[in-house]
């Protein structure tokens, strides 16, 4: 189960709709006890794929050193990464299947003109196939 | 001995252990002691060729390996390697 405090996932809404038409993209952090992950930061990441970037996303190794560095100074968890789908639903692609990592939470949020459609998360499994992985706060509505 | 740090998502696989150390002359040595010691790693970083996926990046101190000699890039006994999962994705 995968819960996300209101604040990061207010901040991560307000990137995907700012992006948009372009992908968002970012990591989250926080705790992880038995099966429950709770977010409570995020850190937004410029999207540094080359390109079209309404169809892509790229996060800088650098930008990936400094999340792990920020999750150690704080003591929090490195949860995974989000990054949103514009005007497509937020279902992972080939492309996000043939680079996830496992362990980490991949939130996929869905937007389009009138706002945010979807939030879902996925986790790869051992089968190196991604399952949707339960959250709370799914299917919020927020208009620009 | 050199330092290597495991990313979040490798950890499962090195008893939650982040930071390693191990002795060997080059990232290749080091990837090969890394993958004897925790053999379920060897999925994440390498491909069917026993190279490194294109999908892992290995950086000594600051640089990205592909900067430097490759594979063969030496290491001393300070240096500090650290995996770095590619991330990546989109809708198409």
């Amino acid at each position: 189960m995968l819960i996300i405090e209101q604040k990061p996932l207010d901040e991560m809404y307000q990137d995907a709709l700012q992006s948009f038409p372009d992908e968002c993209c970012g990591f989250f952090f926080g705790s992880d006890i038995g099966d429950e992950r709770i977010v409570t930061n995020i850190m937004v990441v410029n999207n540094s794929k080359a390109g079209d970037k309404r169809k892509r996303f790229e996060i800088a190794p650098k930008d990936y050193l400094d999340a792990e560095r920020f999750a150690d100074e704080n003591e929090l968890k490195l949860l995974g990464v989000y990054h949103s789908h514009p005007n497509h639903p937020a279902i992972p692609s080939e492309h996000d299947r043939v680079a996830a990592q496992p362990y980490f939470s991949y939130v996929i949020i869905s937007v389009n003109e009138t706002g945010i459609a979807e939030i879902r998360s996925w986790q790869m499994n051992d089968n190196l196939q991604f399952e949707e992985e339960k959250t709370e706060n799914k299917f919020i509505n927020q208009n620009k | 001995m050199a330092t290597i740090i495991i990313p979040t998502p490798l950890r499962k696989f090195t008893n939650n252990t982040a930071r390693l150390n191990i002795q060997a002359g080059n990232v290749k040595g080091v990837v090969e002691e890394l993958t004897l010691n925790f053999p379920d790693l060897k999925k994440h970083l390498l491909d069917d060729q026993g190279n490194i996926r294109s999908f892992v990046n290995v950086f000594v101190g600051d640089e990205d390996i592909r900067n430097l000699q490759q594979e063969n890039t030496l290491i001393k006994e300070e240096t500090v390697i650290s995996i770095v999962p590619a991330i990546a994705g989109g809708l198409a």
